[in-house]
């Protein structure tokens, strides 16, 4: 399952193993974000998807394996270089994790004023730019607490390309929105791709929304993709798992029970008890 | 951001601050330096110092201008050496000076008084009070009263 | 037995985790002094924001010292001594503590709870990868600002016990001692020592709160139940820490006396 075409990569994960503990998130896994397109990474909740950003931008280290951003092994850079790594990457969290002490025009502004020696005018004009693209021009003054989820996304959305960085990471741009909210956030993370000239990840397990804008995919399950390529190649895939995923089937690979001792001994043991 | 209201506020709050301290210092302390400015320490023997202490106020004319910092027993004579720490500012106090052990008010502290005498020459750190007087102890004190009362009586 | 071991173990590891956050934030306070706007924002939330309630606070402490030294002393006709009783009473104890017990429950608590949300809602975390350190954007501003206000407050409040609102009011003005021996006897007898004293506990009760305050806040278990048993952990944590520094530092400073 592992990516055959490797030249075009922005991000390079080879072999990655990673943990909390004894719990094993990766255990071996692939992937390549290619350059200029926007990959999707799905799976069910809990498979690590959003620790793979925390890797990718250098939160975490990997136990083994390798993470490449344009050619440099993001976990063997000094401090310093990292902190300049990251400056080429956007993050959009979950649920925006707006600066809830700074207005929405501030909070655009904060990478610019933190990064940048940039004069007040100029900073103006990027963030209104910024803003004005994710349509939110005329809600600079608002802050965080009084925005909808969906709004908050989009003000998250502006702050993560507000460096103009190489690639932008979503986690789970879509969970909790309504479906116009959906619409608007689906169709700004393409556009703002093409026409910024990004490089996309996002993480998410709304399928269809997500297979429908994006160019590649991957599905993970228990530490290692299942399934990777087009939204097609994907959707006929024949890992019995991946199927089970994207049709939302209740039992399969993926048991119903947590436990799956059986439940007659179980009743059995507590009656002796 | 309204952060020129802050600011003023900021301000406010650190000048109010500041000036608590200065009032602290100037209005609830005595200021005059006594036991933190530069000084000089000179040696005075008493056979008894009563209720003295570490940091008790040695006075000149009933003014502070220094304290007691050891009090230690000087091991031949079996008297208590008090070493006191008068502020450098008082460097004229004749050397023929008397230190006496007084009480503020009747059951008060027990503070060292000075009482200068004529010499022509200063105490300088490291001299020795020659003339000192004891403390009062209230038991000699009665029990001399009432000696007197009975030599009265005998007469 | 084992599981007695294991809280040992915890508790040990929080307080070499804490030793190295002090560290960090330390480490951080140089580069967050480089931006004044930010240490001006915390000095105004947890500073200006305590002030009421210090200035209230210390006015009826000094009211109720001013009635119960009066009524002591009234009876060795020593009610001159008012003025001093209250004055050592509050520079060298009530002064830092009890502003120290407010700052913790007010401004203590507050740090905890806007860091820990910070950190249940990805705040911190955006701020990493965003290249910007919390440690020198957050948390350090926030722990300078609370160990340059505390003794700032405390001086508030010990100008507002003694003084015209505090104890002055009740002895002076209500009970009739002499205005002029309530001063002149608190300058006779408060040396400098007793001020700098209180400013030394201040500031050390300054720093252990901001310091409980903000390790608890950045180490919140990242849901709203960590967010609340951070907050109260800064409360009895701080609490403790006050009275317990302060007898350790009341003792040390009698013994350089």
């Amino acid at each position: 399952m592992a990516p055959t075409s490797t030249d075009n990569a922005l991000v390079r994960v080879r072999g990655l193993h990673f943990g909390f503990g004894r719990r094993v998130i990766f255990d071996g896994m692939d992937l390549d974000l290619r350059r200029g397109q926007v990959t999707a990474l799905m799976g069910p909740s809990g498979t690590g998807k959003t620790t793979l950003l925390r890797l990718i931008g250098g939160q975490y280290r990997p136990h083994r394996g390798s993470i490449a951003f344009d050619g440099q092994d993001v976990h063997r850079l000094s401090r310093a270089k990292l902190l300049e790594l990251r400056k080429r990457m956007g993050i959009m969290f979950q649920n925006g994790a707006l600066l809830t002490d700074l207005s929405v025009y501030e909070n655009v502004a904060f990478p610019l004023r933190e990064h940048t020696r940039l004069p007040e005018s100029m900073i103006r004009d990027l963030v209104l730019l910024k803003l004005d693209a994710v349509g939110l021009r005329g809600a600079r003054h608002l802050f965080p607490d009084q925005l909808s989820g969906g709004m908050a996304r989009r003000v998250a959305m502006a702050r993560a390309v507000a460096l103009d960085p190489a690639l932008v990471m979503y986690d789970e741009p879509l969970t909790g929105l309504d479906p116009i909210s959906m619409g608007v956030a689906m169709r700004l993370i393409r556009t703002l791709n093409d026409a910024l000239g990004l490089t996309s990840i996002i993480v998410s397990h709304d399928v269809p929304e997500t297979l429908s804008i994006s160019d590649y995919a991957y599905i993970v399950s228990n530490g290692k993709v299942v399934a990777a390529g087009t939204p097609e190649q994907v959707k006929s895939s024949g890992s019995e798992w991946a199927q089970q995923f994207l049709k939302g089937q209740p039992d399969g690979p993926v048991r119903f029970h947590y436990d799956n001792s059986d439940y007659g001994a179980d009743l059995m043991r507590k009656a002796l008890a | 951001m309204q952060s020129r209201a802050l600011e003023l506020l900021v301000g406010f709050f650190f000048c109010l601050g500041v000036a608590a301290i200065f009032i602290l210092t100037f209005k609830v302390a005595s200021v005059n330096g006594v036991g933190s400015g530069p000084a000089y320490r000179v040696v005075a023997t008493f056979e008894n110092i009563g209720g003295l202490k570490n940091g008790s106020a040695v006075t000149l004319a009933g003014v502070k201008i220094g304290r007691v910092r050891d009090i230690v027993i000087d091991r031949a004579t079996f008297e208590a050496r008090a070493t006191l720490e008068i502020a450098a500012e008082y460097d004229n106090i004749p050397k023929d000076t008397i230190a006496k052990i007084l009480t503020a008010g009747l059951l008060g502290e027990q503070y060292v008084g000075l009482e200068p005498g004529g010499d022509e020459q200063s105490l300088k750190d490291g001299d020795t009070i020659r003339l000192t007087q004891s403390a009062v102890v209230l038991e000699n004190l009665i029990g001399q009263f009432l000696a007197g009362k009975a030599q009265e009586g005998a007469k | 037995m084992k599981k007695a071991i294991d809280i040992l173990a915890e508790f040990l590891r929080g307080v070499g985790q804490a030793q190295y956050f002090l560290a960090a934030t330390l480490a951080a306070t140089p580069r967050a002094l480089a931006k004044p706007h930010l240490i001006a924002q915390q000095i105004y939330s947890v500073g200006v924001l305590s002030m009421v309630i210090t200035v209230i606070s210390g006015m009826f402490i000094g009211m109720v010292l001013g009635l119960q030294g009066y009524r002591t002393l009234v009876g060795f006709g020593a009610e001159e001594s008012l003025g001093v009783f209250v004055a050592l009473v509050v520079v060298r104890e009530l002064g830092p503590v009890v502003t120290a017990l407010l700052f913790a429950g007010r401004a203590g608590s507050a740090l905890t709870a806007e860091i820990g949300l910070m950190r249940a809602t990805d705040q911190l975390s955006a701020m990493e990868m965003m290249a910007v350190d919390p440690m020198q954007r957050v948390v350090a501003p926030r722990f300078f600002a609370g160990f340059v206000a505390m003794p700032l407050l405390a001086a508030i409040f010990c100008v507002m016990a003694i003084g015209i609102a505090g104890g002055y009011a009740i002895g002076v003005e209500l009970l009739g001692v002499d205005a002029g021996s309530y001063w002149s006897q608190i300058r006779a007898q408060v040396e400098m020592d007793d001020i700098w004293n209180g400013v030394v506990k201040s500031l050390v009760f300054g720093a252990v709160v901001s310091w409980i305050a903000v390790f608890q806040g950045y180490h919140a278990a990242p849901n709203s139940e960590g967010v609340s048993r951070a907050t109260r952990n800064t409360v009895v944590m701080s609490s403790l820490a006050i009275l317990a520094l302060d007898f350790v530092l009341t003792a040390f400073m009698f013994k350089i006396d």
